[in-house]
């Protein structure tokens, strides 16, 4: 009989030996060496934890209560693993290229990075795996107790609660220091994975062990074997009905959905080509893990007493039969299913705990305060310890709760059903791009209610936490409500019952909620991510190709800036490469700066990002930045319509005050014209009217009577000219008045207007050069004639420098032919240059004119008659004025 | 020596003709022929009368009008404004700045006299 104390020191001694196996492997992997580390062996091996002490222990106990029944736990992940491998792919590849760090870090990431949808994995997660992990602990401490009671103690209920604390300690103190070793945040764990890979060649060592001995040991070979299974009960052969199916589904889906699974599977896995070996290499491991169970449950059965716990046959037949290594071997085996699995589901639930709920919380209580990024490390890491304590309390506060009495297998499924109702929100966010936040949450909400009231509240028994009066009528009498025969459906088993209404209710709610709700764009382009990640996340697209890259950018290029642009740039690039048409060839330059012109319209990190992900072939095809583009554009055109919108309005509202303005400028222009010519006529008027007044009433000298009459007739000429002009410009503004065209020389027209305007003691000096002067015209000569005459008289009359000089200047200006006036006076200031072309806008002494202010005016019109222009010419000096010939 | 006028006028004829009458009618006549300093120009000798042209060069006659009424010692000064633009609002701002008399060219020489006189006896 083996002694309690050598159990004890053997499972130190284990313990001791899992924490070299975890150190070691940890140091190789810090130096670089751990390749061996991420073989597909251990990752293989790594996946084992489905088996846990429940598949250990609970498969026999299964076995001999239900018979062949147990195979369905093992079925289900052989069958995912075998026919759903590329399920598995896309987890793995969507895990590596998001930077996934669990279960709940998926969901929310692939519903546009939901907080929310984080909360609730999160939430039904630990709520789901806490039985799992208080199975464990009971599994560990109950084996322990076998080896106590037979070496003479005897344990009771206050043994048993300190066992499984020592062992909650005892885990939790492994976890934290192997589990939040690493601060990276790839969140993988070399030590603990190899710990776990060793744990599950411990297991299965032991349970053939165990095997083998009942078979050939104690059965006495396989035929005696096989006798005793045709006449045990459990060959009772009974064709496998819906449980069946429900327990093969359950099984499987949990295989993808339980946060230790997807840790070991996806978080873990650095390497997906490692699922090809695992594709195979797990089911031959689940089979040989089952390979025994009947025979040894057969023989307890037959060899045990009546009454004797099932579940414990695999440590009480050897220990029976006085195999004291053989038991210690298989304690081993359990205790090794039990803490693996501990191990990693609480490393899987307290990553999911701290980021998903305690480092968010933290962060928001904390906002505004500056934060250092080591600050925030170590807050993770503080909380990544503190979850990992937190989920191994809670396991044990539920053990003790529960008091442990149920049997394995029956808390195993409850949790399995807990779990799954995470699948159709993952397997829906895999395939369909339509899923939507709301639909996930609506699914997970809907599945884990009902999880809870038809499965996981009434495990605790009748009258526990559902009043027993609940479970046989439904709450306030509402039959089609009771917990274990929803909405009419009674007679089923109670798991099936409750798989069936979760699933059908969830996935019903997450479909519903999907195509009801519109996704965010950041959930779009998530959704694209995730269902399409092998079309472009190969990472093998060159660069160099040259075509289909540049029309990709293009095309691209065309949904953000417009066609037109993003041709003109994409063109201007191939010119300059040297290329026609509109693909250059994609350098890294013209990367560059493609990426700069995106960024005007997009900002600087979306475009990087669509770029990158074009140019570097990641993970987003060119189909999704499509989508996101014209999401884009169409926001973008929403917001430039409302613009548009209210700057028609505002323009409008402009158009009609400008309306009113000119209106208002009009009369008053009217007035002022009017005024302007009444003053320019009655002017003279007076002149001639007061000094015929005084050569009527006579009395002057005959001198004076000469003056005065000089002075009548150089007024009533004035007068004379300044009607001429005003009908001359009356006729030009209407357009009447035919022009006379005639051919002839610019050199003719600047002569006639020169001998006009000079007369005898002019003091202005007129420079030109005849010979550029050349130029043959076709057009009204005389009006031409007048307009140079204008210019010349303007510079007689307002040129003050000391010695006046004019230039007269041809050249070509703008594809026309230009004659400038330039003068070497004080020139016109910039404030009038614009209104020096219009009517009366004389700026200086006009009576040193002599004219009315019409002169530039009537210039203008005749240049605008003629089909030229005349403007003028700023910077140069002195006045000058540019004529632009017809 | 005489009651002293100032014309404040731009146009040569027209101050040739102003003075012509009024020294005829015994008047020293005196002439400024820009808007910008004739405030000062009445201030520094002020006249017995002012005979104020509206459209001047720099400054209109009827901001001189306007400064010389805010002057507490000027607002007995008479004015007579002369204007060539003879819209009926030249005539009523006129009047509402403080003016005497407000003559249109073309006026005739009795007309002027008859106002000067009207205004300042001599």
């Amino acid at each position: 009989m083996v002694s309690f104390n050598l159990l004890v020191a053997v499972s130190l001694a284990y313990v001791a030996f899992l924490f070299i196996i975890a150190f070691v492997a940890e140091r190789q992997a810090e130096r670089g060496r751990g390749k061996w580390l991420r073989s597909s062996l251990v990752y293989t091996l790594s996946l084992s934890i489905y088996c846990t002490a429940w598949t250990f222990y609970g498969a026999v106990g299964y076995a001999a209560r239900s018979g062949l029944e147990f195979i369905t736990i093992y079925l289900g992940p052989t069958i995912v693993m075998i026919g759903w491998w590329w399920v598995l792919r896309k987890l793995v590849r969507i895990g590596r290229s998001q930077r996934i760090t669990s279960i709940a870090d998926l969901i929310s990431s692939r519903f546009g990075k939901s907080t929310a949808l984080g909360v609730i994995v999160t939430l039904i997660a630990v709520v789901a795996a806490t039985p799992y992990i208080a199975l464990q602990l009971q599994s560990v401490t109950l084996s322990t107790a076998v080896f106590a009671n037979a070496s003479g103690q005897n344990w009771g209920a206050p043994e048993l609660a300190s066992a499984a604390l020592w062992v909650a300690v005892g885990l939790t103190l492994f976890t934290v220091i192997f589990g939040t070793r690493n601060l990276d945040a790839n969140e993988r764990h070399n030590g603990i994975v190899m710990a776990i890979a060793v744990e599950a060649v411990v297991k299965l060592c032991a349970l053939v062990a165990v095997g083998v001995f009942v078979v050939w040991g104690v059965a006495g070979g396989v035929g005696p074997t096989l006798d005793l299974i045709d006449a045990s009960k459990i060959a009772e052969w009974s064709p496998p009905g819906g449980r069946w199916f429900g327990l093969i589904f359950l099984s499987g889906a949990a295989f993808l959905c339980l946060p230790r699974m997807f840790q070991v599977l996806v978080v873990e896995n650095d390497d997906e080509s490692r699922l090809s070996t695992a594709s195979w290499a797990f089911p031959l491991y689940l089979m040989v893990m089952s390979l025994f169970v009947v025979p040894i449950a057969v023989v307890g059965l037959d060899l045990l007493p009546d009454g004797s716990n099932p579940d414990l046959f695999v440590l009480t037949v050897p220990l029976a039969e006085g195999r004291s290594g053989l038991a210690i071997l298989s304690f081993l085996g359990g205790f090794s299913s039990a803490t693996s699995m501990v191990i990693v589901a609480t490393i899987a639930l307290s990553t999911m705990v701290s980021n998903h709920i305690v480092v968010p919380i933290w962060l928001s209580s904390r906002a505004g305060g500056a934060m250092m990024s080591g600050d925030v490390r170590y807050a993770v890491l503080l909380a990544r310890r503190l979850s990992i304590g937190g989920v191994l309390l809670l396991g044990y506060v539920y053990y003790r709760l529960s008091g442990g009495g149920e049997a394995l297998a029956a808390i195993g499924l409850i949790s399995f059903t807990g779990v799954v109702q995470i699948l159709p929100s993952m397997i829906g966010g895999l395939y369909w791009r339509g899923a939507t936040r709301w639909g996930a949450a609506a699914g997970l909400i809907t599945g884990f209610a009902i999880w809870a009231w038809s499965l996981f509240l009434p495990s605790f028994g009748a009258g526990e936490v559902i009043p027993q009066i609940v479970l046989e009528q439904g709450p306030f009498g509402l039959a089609w409500l009771r917990p274990q025969a929803l909405f009419g459906f009674a007679g089923l088993d109670p798991v099936i019952h409750a798989v069936l209404w979760s699933m059908l209710l969830n996935s019903a709610a997450f479909v519903i909620g999907s195509v009801l709700t519109f996704p965010l764009p950041l959930e779009r382009l998530q959704g694209a991510q995730f269902v399409d990640v092998f079309e472009h996340s190969t990472g093998t697209r060159s660069w160099t190709h040259g075509g289909a890259e540049a029309e990709d950018l293009l095309v691209m290029a065309q949904r953000i800036l417009g066609s037109t642009e993003a041709q003109d740039i994409f063109q201007r690039e191939a010119r300059l490469q040297g290329k026609e048409g509109y693909l250059p060839e994609v350098t890294p330059k013209f990367v560059e700066d493609l990426e700069r012109e995106l960024a005007g319209s997009v900002g600087a990190a979306t475009a990087h990002a669509m770029v990158g992900q074009l140019v570097q072939g990641a993970s987003v095809s060119v189909e999704d930045l499509i989508a996101v583009a014209d999401e884009t554009a169409q926001i973008m055109e929403y917001s430039s319509r409302l613009e548009a919108k209210s700057a028609e309005q505002e323009r409008t509202a402009r158009q009609l005050q400008e309306a009113n303005e000119k209106l208002t400028a009009l009369s008053i222009q009217k007035d002022a014209f009017l005024g302007q010519i009444s003053h320019e006529l009655r002017t003279p008027m007076t002149s001639i009217r007061s000094f015929s007044d005084i050569l009527r009433e006579g009395g002057a000298s005959a001198e004076m009577q000469a003056r005065h009459a000089g002075i009548i007739h150089d007024e009533a000429v004035r007068l004379t000219r300044l009607l001429d002009d005003l009908l001359d410009l009356n006729v030009l503004e209407n357009g009447q008045g035919t022009l006379s065209r005639q051919e002839g020389h610019l050199r003719d027209v600047i002569d006639r207007a020169i001998a006009a305007s000079v007369v005898g003691e002019s003091a202005i000096k007129i420079q030109r050069k005849r010979a550029e002067e050349a130029i043959a015209l076709d057009t009204d000569l005389d009006r031409l004639t007048q307009v140079f005459i204008n210019l010349i008289a303007n510079a007689q009359k307002y040129c003050t420098a000391a010695e006046p000089v004019l230039r007269i200047v041809v050249r070509k200006a703008g594809g026309r032919m230009a004659v400038d006036f330039i003068d070497n006076g004080a020139g016109i200031g910039k404030e009038h240059q614009e209104m020096i072309f219009e009517k009366f806008s004389r700026l200086s002494d006009h009576r040193k004119a002599g004219g009315a202010g019409l002169g530039l005016a009537i210039c203008r019109e005749i240049m605008i008659r003629l089909g030229g222009s005349i403007s003028y010419l700023p910077g140069q000096g002195g006045a000058a004025f540019r004529v632009i010939l017809p | 020596m005489g009651k002293r006028v100032l014309v404040i006028e731009d146009e040569p004829n027209i101050i040739e003709a102003l003075s012509f009458i009024l020294s005829r009618d015994g008047w020293t006549v005196h002439t400024h022929s820009d808007g910008v300093n004739a405030n000062e120009r009445i201030r520094a000798t002020p006249p017995d009368l002012v005979i104020l042209d509206v459209m001047l060069p720099g400054k209109s006659g009827f901001d001189i009008l306007r400064d010389l009424r805010a002057d507490p010692e000027m607002q007995a000064l008479p004015v007579l404004m002369l204007t060539a633009r003879g819209q009926t609002r030249d005539r009523e701002l006129a009047e509402k700045l403080g003016v005497n008399r407000f003559i249109t060219k073309p006026f005739s020489n009795a007309e002027v006299i008859e106002n000067v006189r009207a205004l300042v006896t001599t």
